[in-house]
């Protein structure tokens, strides 16, 4: 892959330990579950006070991965260093300095909004002064200061994901570790947590990050590798990987008619590349307007058309041949 | 890079956070707590008032005389005990497993298998700690106790409690569904009634003398009885290490197979 740290020994993972700021360091990561193989060998590298990403579609192995690394499931093959410690016998020491909100919630219904934090900052060995302060401090931080007395089970899905959101925060984590973090969310509970995930960043924590959201990725990574079927196709900054994979712009066609592959091979030699999805078809090109107005020249008529920017979508949809959506 | 010395975040009592949890949920739940002391209560009273009438006395293997209410006392304790510990162990660790998840939250943190098992077997035996503490003050004001040994019932319960929590939630990893506990009915109904529980070890015929000796159940009794009514022997050590080992070997098995479950 692209962004070896440091010219480290990285093919080499067993000679050298990684560097100092290197707060995860993977090479030839595997899981299986039985037979089936959910991550095949990704290497990643995170430093410290960067947002890295991980962008892919249902079952590409996010989550598996972000599991490995959380050190609760075991890798099957390959190195990992989590913190400079190896999570099948450093696991407690390293579970005590991350943060971890993963896919599911896992709040704890028996208890209240607050308890649930007074509880959680117990297991990591805070006194009960000091779980207090941070409870209070990071229910106000995630705007649920006003249900701290409610029963878990009445809150809304988006207020359950910022109550998660503030339980991982509890230990004040060097790594912050979010499992699609903004899965479920309206548009506004969505940009308060990118917000506040932003503001963690500012502060220094390092934030790494799982979404199949290209805006999400977008907004709040540094960098991110692009994953599927359990192996990384790309890695970069959203920029970079967007200049690397894509046109600078695209223009969108949707036609009445369902021969988009007889309107497509008519419009090839427009663009870069043209794909041909379900409802639309997109041309590739540096300049979209001019798109636009060939098609027009050309004497086709489509219902609409749209020229932006192209985004990790595009990216995503190039180097897998699968929208991101599906 | 060397981190140097890896020490364990909260020591080895990380386990108490997870009983401070439960306390909490339970301080909501006190009806259920409550309703613990009454069934043991009530067959005392029941036999007390009526049956004892009916049998009479009962000469002990050291040849001290009892009363049939005393006779059958302390397996009433022993008998709650188990039931105690059980219920928390099983059926609430398998909730909190399969439903609640609290456990998968718990793992995120500095905590091990290990100690959410030492954790949820410590819960239980405070809870039958509590009980037969209760109990036995009931017995001493029914004047059913023959000794100050009595005093020692609480920690009977809990050894008698380690045993089967210990057992019961090791058990409980295996289980898929709530009609598995039936199982764990089956066989703690029968163990209630023919641990010599309600008539003397001697009584029942030569050939299920020596099961009868094998549950666990009638270690338990054995031991309650030996503290209540002061005849105390060997037996009791045989007990008292019969039922340790027992829980030992499932608190083992528990915090393994907790590990294999939620640390996929
Ligand atoms: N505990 C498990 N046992 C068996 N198979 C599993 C387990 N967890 C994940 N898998 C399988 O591994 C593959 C990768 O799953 P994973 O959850 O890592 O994907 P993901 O990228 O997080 O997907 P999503 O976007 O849907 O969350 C899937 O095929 C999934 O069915
Ligand atoms: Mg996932």
């Amino acid at each position: 892959m692209g962004a070896r740290p440091l010219g480290q020994t990285a093919d080499r993972p067993d000679v050298a330990d990684p560097p100092l700021d290197v707060l995860v360091h993977a090479r030839g990561l595997r899981k299986s579950y039985g037979q089936l193989e959910a991550v095949r060998g990704i290497d990643v590298t995170v430093r410290r006070g960067e947002a890295f990403g991980f962008l892919g579609p249902n079952g590409a192995g996010k989550s598996s991965t972000m599991r490995m690394i959380a050190a609760v499931s075991t890798a099957s093959d390959g190195s990992l260093r989590v913190l400079g410690m190896d999570p099948a016998t450093d696991g407690p020491a390293i579970r005590a300095r991350l943060g971890v909100c993963p896919q599911d919630d896992t709040l704890d219904s028996e208890l209240t909004v607050r308890e649930n934090l007074l509880v959680y900052g117990r297991f990591f060995g805070l006194s009960r002064a000091e779980v207090a302060r941070r409870a209070d401090e990071l229910l106000a931080f995630v705007q649920l200061g006003d249900r701290a007395g409610a029963r878990v089970e009445q809150l809304s899905g988006g207020l359950k994901r910022r109550l998660t959101v503030a339980r991982s925060l509890i230990n004040e984590p060097e790594l912050l570790m979010l499992d699609e973090p903004t899965t479920g969310l309206d548009p506004q509970a969505r940009h308060l947590l990118w917000d506040r995930l932003f503001r963690l960043k500012q502060q220094g924590t390092t934030l790494l990050l799982t979404t199949h959201y290209m805006d999400e990725a977008e907004q709040l990574c540094d960098r991110l590798v692009v994953i599927d079927e359990g192996v990384i196709v790309a890695e970069g900054s959203p920029a970079q990987l967007i200049r690397d994979h894509s046109s600078r712009e695209v223009c969108e066609l949707r036609f009445g008619v369902d021969d988009h592959d007889g309107v497509a091979a008519r419009l090839a030699h427009l663009g870069e590349r043209v794909e041909v999805l379900p409802d639309r078809l997109l041309v590739y090109a540096a300049d979209g307007e001019s798109v636009a107005q060939a098609v027009h020249d050309l004497g086709l008529t489509p219902r609409s058309t749209l020229v932006r920017r192209s985004t990790l979508e595009d990216v995503f949809l190039r180097l897998t041949g699968r929208s991101l959506a599906d | 890079m060397s981190t140097g010395v890896v020490r364990p975040p909260l020591g080895r009592f990380a386990a108490q956070h997870l009983v401070a949890r439960n306390y909490l949920v339970y301080r909501r739940d006190w009806v259920v707590f409550v309703t613990g002391f009454l069934e043991p209560l009530l067959y005392l009273l029941s036999i007390g008032l009526g049956i004892q009438q009916l049998v009479g006395d009962f000469v002990l293997a050291d040849g001290s005389r009892v009363t049939y209410t005393e006779f059958v006392a302390p397996a009433m304790l022993a008998a709650s005990a188990m039931n105690g510990s059980l219920f928390d162990a099983t059926f609430g660790v398998f909730f909190k497993l399969k439903y609640e998840k609290v456990y998968d939250a718990v793992l995120a943190t500095p905590l091990r298998p290990v100690d959410v098992a030492v954790g949820e077997l410590v819960w239980s035996l405070l809870r039958a700690a509590v009980y037969a503490a209760a109990f036995v003050a009931f017995m001493a004001i029914l004047g059913l106790t023959g000794s100050w040994w009595a005093l020692l019932g609480p920690v009977a319960a809990v050894v008698i409690g380690y045993a089967f929590a210990g057992a019961g939630m090791a058990l409980t990893t295996w289980m898929r569904s709530w009609q598995d506990f039936d199982f764990i009915t089956l066989a703690v109904l029968p163990m209630f009634l023919f641990s010599a529980t309600f008539f003397p070890l001697n009584r029942y015929p030569d050939g299920v003398q020596w099961l009868v000796q094998l549950t666990p159940l009638y270690h338990g009794v054995v031991l309650c009885r030996g503290l209540t009514t002061g005849a105390l022997g060997v037996d009791l050590l045989v007990a008292v290490a019969y039922l340790v080992a027992m829980g030992s070997i499932g608190l083992a098995v528990s915090s393994r197979r907790l590990g294999t479950l939620l640390l996929r």
